[in-house]
């Protein structure tokens, strides 16, 4: 009974927060209803059991992405509202209907859960994190380092990126433009 | 045996190869020589083969195989046997000698390496015709000849008038050739087998009808071949070509590829005596036909084309009566004089710069003394005055028709006897006697090159004595031919036949003296006979190419632009192009998706993700409620 | 009043739907980054369910890498939006369409 209120309370509060994320045109109110239900999003995966999961949505999603987000919104200055050109909204509200009914269609089709056996059953007198760690670092070892490595390289990506002298293009500048820098791109010592 | 038999097969492939690699360039004689000297070679060892095959022997090789699937299998076999020996020799005496004489004919001319390829090449196809153990090599060989002689006809494709008879000719064996097609099917049909000997065995087995009908659409194929009534128009127009080419092809050898075709089915026409009258009624029929068209021509070689034709409607008679050994006889003996005839043609027309026509020439004969005797002695070959070759075929043929009790053909060709004796003779009159005509025309003839002359010689010798091989041969073909003997029984009989024949021929000779050796004008259509029905139905070609224009060329034209302008243009070109138009519409509609707006091909993904999950659903529940 | 794997799967549903709307209504970058994080979310709750369901853990670890490449295609995404944006002063969609065919 307790679990069917909060998964319905949680469930109508998740809701509500995306689809003001999606429909507002204040940047600032759609950051906050997302971080909003990104919180709202962990506590199904407490009501499931997946203690873990949940700890690891709050830190990285509403910690670390909504922190960059942040940081970007000032750098783009959106505090201002949001103008953007609306082409045909019913096309878009009727494709997301559909892509939803289909979507729900599959999911509740028989198939679907008759087929599905435990490959990694839930052990009884452990605690989540402890299972986790023990399937993440003996199944999964080789994805989790790889994950690894990606987070490491989408770091080094991000700062290259923000960095300096990524404001030009060489694909869109003309022939000339680019013989008349050649040396433009010549790694320097320090900045300035 | 079986190396001479590919040397006379493949020697004049060889040549016709070597003369081929030096077509497209300016003349080399040494491709002459080759080619002379390999149907030389070819020649040979037809000879060897003949004298082997006279000691009661036959080759018979199967080289490779052609084609084998399931029940089908039909080798590439050979066979030389009493017929086809008989006929390679022939084959390659005419060609050996009409290749010679074409050095000279063709000397000057730009095309001489491609002429004698193509030449030999139909020397191979003609003998692969006639060397085929079986119906599809004789298919093979018989489209071959008609392949080479398209080519050669169109020879000079730079007149029209030479290209548009070579499609005539070509056209008209086609359709011929679709009914000689469905005589080999319906044999395949019925006998399972292609092979001369297997088909020759069984077919005495099949129902009469079926037999009646392989005779028939096989004839369809000889007629066309072998230019008989109502498709006879080729051979006259076929003389566009050059005159070696009209001698070899159109009179010696190709043209009696219908006549060798009922020879070598004889099995088969046996069976059906009612389709044999019909032959040779038909044979009797054009022999006279034929004869009477080159009463009145002004065309030397049309003349000597049309009596072609009626020699050919002789040998249908023969072998349409069951005198198979007859009909070839005289094939043999025609091969000889007239190739002659055609050869001294081709000497007068180019001592006349190619004037054609006899009523030009006149008094030639002092001019040209060689020529001159050459082409009196193969007209009197043609007429069948004792002792030429021509006696003893022709007469044969005669004495048939009586022994049969056919009298009406017998009168038929007696007539046509007659006939070609006077237009024979009347083109010798023309062309060698009489008043120096050609003066007005500012001509200066003279006489062909002496190896020409040389070349010719053993024609001519063969047009005087092939009569006398006459018991040789006969001992030799019945071992394949049925061996019925044509004698008239009650002498008186055959002594006023003979020289009843006889006289009227020379009758005809001198009347054709009397009338044109003093020939003194070139007629220009005023004179009364001139203006006669007869000579205008006769000059027209009773009409028979006017009909075939007005029947079938026109309606087939009209035919052609309706399929052109309503089929092809309104309905085929219309499809095209609306398939196309809808293509190209559905692009120009689409293009919008490709405008670089990377939200609206986000919407397309979208639109890419529900469809394929609605498939995926829709397949589901198919799968669900039909499959199991 | 139980609550089954269905009820889970709708509300994932329902969620993508809502995250596919976003990404096909909004024009801004920013904002277009904020629906793909809608959809991540809406397949991580279907994951954890059926984990939960089944009585797998599997279904948690994809989830777990669903987050890892969230925050990798966030730093990325952002990067790069900055240099487009120091280029052209803008992020709007509708201005990028170098790849017009």
């Amino acid at each position: 009974m307790f679990e069917a209120i909060a998964f319905y309370l949680f469930a109508a509060l998740t809701i509500v927060m995306f689809t003001i994320t999606v429909m507002t045109s204040q940047a600032l109110y759609a950051i906050t209803a997302m971080a909003a239900g990104m919180i709202f999003i962990s506590a199904f995966f407490f009501i499931l059991g997946a203690d873990f999961l949940g700890a690891i949505q709050i830190i990285v999603y509403t910690g670390a992405v909504m922190a960059l987000y942040a940081f970007g919104m000032m750098f783009f200055d959106t505090t201002r509202d949001v103008i953007e050109k609306r082409t045909n909204p019913q096309i878009v509200f009727a494709l997301g209907v559909l892509a939803a009914v289909m979507v729900v269609a599959i999911f509740v089709a028989p198939v679907v859960s008759n087929n599905i056996q435990a490959l990694y059953p839930m052990q009884e007198n452990v605690g989540n994190s402890q299972a986790v760690g023990m399937v993440l670092f003996t199944k999964y070892l080789v994805p989790f380092e790889v994950a690894a490595v990606m987070l490491l390289v989408a770091m080094i990506g991000g700062i290259i990126l923000a960095g300096k002298k990524m404001d030009k293009s060489l694909t869109l500048m003309a022939e000339e433009e680019i013989s008349t820098m050649d040396d433009g791109f010549e790694p320097q010592a320090g900045g300035h | 045996m079986e190396f001479y038999l590919y040397i006379a097969l493949f020697a004049p492939l060889v040549g016709s190869l070597f003369s081929g690699l030096f077509g497209a360039s300016v003349k080399t004689s040494v491709t002459g020589y080759v080619a002379s000297g390999l149907l030389f070679t070819s020649f040979v060892s037809s000879a060897i083969l003949l004298s082997y095959v006279m000691s009661g022997h036959t080759v018979h090789v199967e080289m490779m195989t052609w084609m084998a699937t399931g029940d089908l299998y039909i080798p590439f076999g050979f066979v030389v046997d009493q017929v086809s020996v008989v006929m390679m020799m022939v084959v390659t005496i005419v060609s050996t000698i009409v290749h010679i004489y074409s050095i000279g004919y063709m000397d000057h001319d730009k095309g001489f390496n491609r002429f004698f390829s193509y030449l030999s090449a139909f020397v191979f196809s003609m003998m692969v015709l006639v060397m085929s153990d079986n119906f599809a090599g004789l298919f093979i060989g018989w489209e071959g000849v008609g392949l080479c002689s398209w080519l050669l006809i169109g020879f000079w494709y730079q007149k029209e008038s030479a290209t548009w008879a070579a499609n005539e000719a070509f056209i008209m064996n086609r359709i011929a050739d679709l009914g000689m097609l469905i005589g080999i099917f319906l044999i395949y049909w019925n006998v399972g087998s292609l092979q001369y000997d297997v088909v020759f065995a069984e077919i005495g087995n099949l129902p009469m009808v079926i037999v009646t009908w392989i005779g028939i659409f096989l004839f369809i194929g000889a007629m066309g071949k072998s230019a008989q009534f109502p498709l006879h128009t080729w051979l006259a127009d076929a003389m566009e070509g050059p005159t070696p080419v009209s001698a070899l092809i159109h009179a010696a050898t190709m043209v009696t590829a219908g006549v060798y075709l009922v020879v070598r089915a004889n099995p088969i026409y046996d069976l059906i005596p009612n389709v044999g009258l019909f032959i040779a009624s038909l044979g009797a029929f054009v022999a006279l036909f034929a004869a009477s068209m080159a009463l009145v021509n002004r065309d030397m070689k049309r003349i000597i084309a049309y009596s072609t034709l009626s020699q050919l409607g002789y040998m249908f008679v023969a072998a349409g009566l069951g005198a198979y050994w007859v009909a070839l006889f005289h094939l043999m003996a025609h091969a000889f004089f007239k190739a002659l005839l055609f050869l001294g043609a081709g000497n007068v027309m180019h001592a006349m710069h190619d004037e054609l026509d006899p009523f030009k020439m006149g008094g030639l004969g002092k001019v040209m003394k060689g020529t001159f005797i050459m082409m009196t002695l193969a007209s009197v070959a043609l007429a069948g005055i004792y002792p030429f070759a021509g006696f003893f075929s022709k007469d044969l043929i005669l004495e048939v028709g009586f022994v049969e009790h056919h009298y009406v053909i017998y009168t038929v060709l007696l007539l046509t006897a007659g006939l070609t004796a006077f237009y024979s003779f009347r083109l010798v009159a023309l062309i060698f006697h009489g008043e120096e005509r050609y003066k007005l025309f500012g001509i200066h003839p003279h006489e062909a090159y002496k190896f020409m002359l040389v070349a010719m010689s053993p024609l001519l010798l063969l047009a005087m004595i092939a009569g006398s091989f006459k018991m040789t041969y006969y001992q030799l073909v019945i071992n394949l031919l049925p061996s019925t003997q044509y004698h008239v029984h009650n002498v008186t009989t055959y002594w006023i036949m003979t020289i009843g024949t006889q006289l009227f021929v020379m009758l005809a000779i001198g009347f054709a003296y009397k009338k044109y050796s003093n020939w003194n004008t070139v007629p220009d259509g005023s004179s009364a006979m001139e203006k006669s029905f007869i000579y205008k139905l006769l000059w027209n070609q009773y009409y028979i190419p006017k009909i075939y224009e007005e029947v079938f060329a026109k309606p087939y034209l009209e035919l052609s632009k309706i399929a052109w302008k309503q089929i092809d243009l309104k309905i085929v070109d219309a499809t095209v192009d609306a398939i196309a138009n809808a293509i190209y519409k559905t692009g120009e509609n689409t293009r919008d998706i490709q405008n670089g707006n990377l939200s609206s091909m986000l919407r397309w993904m979208v639109v890419g993700l529900v469809v394929l999950m609605t498939l995926a659903v829709a397949f589901n529940v198919g799968y669900n409620v039909f499959g199991a | 009043m139980e609550v089954t794997l269905t009820h889970y799967l709708v509300l994932s549903s329902i969620l993508f739907a809502i995250g596919l709307i976003g990404v096909m209504r909004r024009k801004n970058l920013l904002m277009l980054f904020f629906a793909t994080e809608i959809l991540l979310n809406a397949t991580n709750i279907a994951f954890a369910a059926i984990s939960h369901y089944i009585g797998d853990l599997s279904g948690q670890m994809f989830a777990f890498f669903i987050i890892a490449i969230a925050a990798s295609e966030v730093a990325i995404g952002l990067g790069l939006l900055i240099v487009w944006y120091k280029r052209t002063g803008k992020i709007d969609l509708d201005q990028m369409n170098s790849m017009r065919g």
